[in-house]
């Protein structure tokens, strides 16, 4: 394990220009180098970026993958999503820690092994799947949690571990325009400086491309919006924060495709004047980030970053990479905004939006991956060619996430407006009985439903597909999707801080057999707050999964009620025995019935 | 028209939301016009009979506790949680970060200025569970008045819709989770 005094604290400042508002970036190198962040190093921190210790504290204690405490030399954390799970993921857990004679959630005695979880981290076509610090290693099974075990037992730095343990292919079952054709980097920056900006403007208003992180916001109107605003300086960022359980497309454009929605990110800077893009990439595809700073470095070196683009006299942008740390909510674009600027990623209040307050209190357009790639092929071949695939409400390709119980799980590039029937043919999904569409917080759909279609006017996707068999029991998986809410609230505010546990402890109250009738109703009111009084997204939808499967799978909650009218939520009686232990009572008022 | 019979305890609670609901300040002279207490601390009558309305404030900390919130459940038609300790367990609930052996160790072994120091047994003394509840993870509750304390105005508005037979309904602004 390194040692601490292997951080060089100054170096790392000095990288990211001693500005407090790369932050989380700072705090992330220090992790990695120490193993850790430890309290004299925040101390030290806060001396060197002259701020005080508590705000590099409310950073540091925000985001999941930073901590005070040694994790050991290895840190394994095991993707917990439902899909991980049906894939087998407990089993497998067991499996490793017994292994290595280690308990989830302790570090070895000897200090090298750390076992826990973590939410879903975009393999789910690969699940099960792991991190060890920090890089995702897919498609587990037995042969290869002995490969690692043996290699954490060697001691083995993790540089020198095989590659092939790292390889996560693309799996892109569908290819598209977006995946399918090849690409010249340039060529939609030379159309673009060809036909000037504002018509380049205008054939993205013409294509009607819509955001794809799933709200489906017209992309022309919020560029034209963010062009239009006044500011010092104007930015370009890119929403790579993929955190959406069931989703992993992000993953493959950015693996395969990165020049795409780099290409895009410039030309949307050339429309609102940017000089500065930033990719916020969530910190789960770390072993993605070297990849695209050679792809960056390839494109300066080419001329398509940097001054005078394409030699296009004024025409200057650069894209710097940032990497989260582990936080759903920072996918919402203002907690991102907050998370580039070096704070905890809670959300803004909007408006005003970002387009005229973002980044550093300028002008800003947030745009997720796909939307940036789709911006690039937009420019190349123009709008209307665009506007020509999909429905006329939902211009394009959507790329989907297909995950779970299918032959085929990957990535499927598909026309707007195909039915869900169609897509579960083509990916081996014929005795589907559900699937959940945009992830947790998006759509549960029941068999009775998979002639609807894939678009903004009928299911708004970001792209997540969750396939469910006969046999599987909505409601694990609503419960799963609850414990992840509850993990993900950011605690900004008490409605969803305290709604999201509610709904956790209550589908665990019914998973333990004690459920009632009156369970059922407190969930359907803990919905109502949050739908009505949650701060943002996350809140609003939360209560979705549990909701939709009462809905819809009343049968998996039916049975597990209990009565009809109460019953409590622990042994009441139990839960006096550690106080007669202390006290050696065991008088009648020490007990309680339990009826 | 008969009056409505109110009861009311704080279990796991400060009594703050008892100083709170008497905050309505002179409307309290309204108040017991349409309104007879029945056990509560504001009449000292330890065990209640049938009510119209049980206010519950504070959570559930110990076996006695239980013993009371039973008691209003059986007697209260409307049972109320009243306060974020009622409803979340509230601030009495950051106990359940310690773990209990360690609370008593560290209260009646090793505090400063103890000496041969006892766990206390007396059967009189009610006996604390290993976590504090809101407490409707031990009785069905029928409404849930927020707020550490729910503002005066809160508890004047649930009270009078009640005592009118209608549904209470709060303001936005009377809402208050923290």
């Amino acid at each position: 394990m390194p040692e601490q005094d292997v951080c060089d604290l100054p170096g790392i400042v000095a990288r990211w220009h001693r500005d407090p508002a790369n932050l989380v970036q700072i705090l992330r190198d220090i992790q990695e180098a120490c193993g850790t962040i430890p309290s004299d190093t925040i101390d030290r921190l806060a001396a060197l970026l002259d701020v005080p210790r508590v705000r590099i504290e409310s950073t540091a204690s925000f985001y999941a993958f930073f901590r005070a405490e040694s994790h050991g030399a290895y840190e394994i954390l095991f993707s917990d999503n439902v899909i991980d799970r049906m894939a087998g993921k407990e089993t497998l857990k067991q499996y490793f820690c017994e292994r290595l004679w280690l308990e989830p959630r302790k570090l070895s005695e000897d200090g090298l092994v750390y076992v826990d979880d973590t939410a879903d981290i975009g393999l789910a076509d690969q699940a099960p799947a792991l991190l060890v610090n920090g890089y995702a290693i897919p498609s587990l099974d037995q042969a290869r949690l002995d490969l690692v075990a043996e290699l954490i037992r060697a001691k083995k730095p993790l540089a020198e571990w095989p590659p092939m343990l790292f390889e996560v292919p693309d799996n892109v079952r569908k290819p598209g325009p977006l995946t399918g054709e090849a690409f010249a980097p340039g060529a939609a920056l030379r159309a673009l400086i060809a036909r000037g900006a504002e018509a380049t403007l205008a054939d993205v208003d013409l294509a009607n491309l819509r955001g794809r992180g799933g709200a489906g916001f017209k992309t022309a109107t919020k560029w034209a919006s963010c062009r239009k605003a006044e500011g010092e300086s104007h930015y370009v960022v890119c929403n790579a924060d993929e955190g959406e359980p069931g989703t992993f497309k992000d993953r493959v454009l950015l693996a395969s495709h990165a020049d795409l929605v780099f290409e895009g990110m410039t030309v949307c800077a050339r429309v609102i004047g940017a000089r500065q893009g930033l990719l916020y990439l969530r910190g789960e595809y770390r072993n993605l980030l070297e990849k695209l700073k050679s792809v960056l470095a390839r494109r300066r070196d080419a001329g398509l970053l940097g001054q005078n683009i394409l030699g296009e006299q004024g025409f200057d942008f650069d894209i710097e990479i940032h990497l989260g740390a582990g936080a759903y909510i920072c996918g919402e674009e203002s907690a991102l905004i907050e998370s580039l600027e070096g704070k905890p990623g809670k959300p803004r209040n909007r408006p005003p939006f970002p387009d005229r307050c973002g980044y550093r209190n300028q002008p800003t357009v947030v745009n997720n991956v796909e939307t940036f790639a789709s911006a690039a092929k937009i420019a190349e071949r123009g709008g209307a060619w665009f506007a020509a695939m999909g429905t006329p409400q939902s211009a394009g390709t959507k790329l989907v996430s297909i995950s779970g119980d299918c032959r085929r799980p990957g990535v499927y590039e598909v026309p707007f407006g195909v039915t869900v029937r169609q897509i579960l043919i083509d990916c081996g999904a014929e005795d589907a009985h559900a699937v959940q569409v945009s992830g947790p917080s998006g759509t549960c759909i029941s068999f009775r439903e998979f002639d609807r279609r894939i678009a903004f006017e009928d299911l708004a996707t970001a792209g997540a597909f969750m396939v469910f068999s006969r046999e599987r029991d909505m409601f694990e998986v609503a419960r799963n999707f609850t414990h992840f809410f509850a993990h993900e609230s950011c605690g900004f505010c008490t409605p969803c801080r305290v709604g999201t546990t509610l709904l956790k402890n209550t589908m665990d109250k019914l998973a333990a057999g004690k459920g009632s009738a009156y369970d059922m109703n407190e969930m359907k009111h803990i919905m109502h707050i949050l739908r009505g009084m949650a701060h943002c997204g996350l809140g609003h939808t939360a209560a979705n999964p549990v909701v939709q499967t009462m809905e819809k799978f009343p049968d998996a909650y039916e049975r597990r009620l209990k009565r009809l009218d109460f019953e409590p939520a622990f042994d009441l009686d139990g839960a006096l025995a550690t106080a007669r232990l202390i006290t050696g009572r065991d008088d009648e008022w020490a007990h309680l019935a339990n009826e | 028209m008969s009056k409505l019979r109110v009861a009311t305890c704080s279990i796991a609670g400060c009594f703050g939301c008892h100083m709170s609901l008497l905050d309505i300040d002179e409307r309290l002279f309204e108040l017991v016009k349409a309104v007879e207490f029945d056990r509560s601390p504001i009449t000292d009558i330890k065990h209640c009979g049938p009510c119209d309305i049980g206010l519950v404030e504070g959570g559930v900390c110990n076996a006695e506790n239980v013993h009371v919130l039973k008691e209003f459940r059986k007697n209260c038609r409307i049972l109320v949680a009243m306060g974020s300790c009622a409803i979340t367990g509230g601030i009495p609930a950051w106990r359940n970060n310690v773990d209990l052996w360690d609370c008593f160790q560290e209260v009646y072994h090793y505090g400063i200025g103890l000496e041969n120091g006892q766990v206390p047994n007396d059967p009189e003394l009610p006996l604390p569970f290993d976590k504090v509840h809101p407490i409707n993870e031990v009785v069905r509750v029928d409404h849930f008045l927020p707020g550490c304390p729910p503002p005066a105005d809160a508890i004047w508005r649930f009270l009078t819709d009640l005592a009118a037979g209608r549904e209470p309904r709060l303001d936005y602004e009377m809402l208050h989770y923290d």
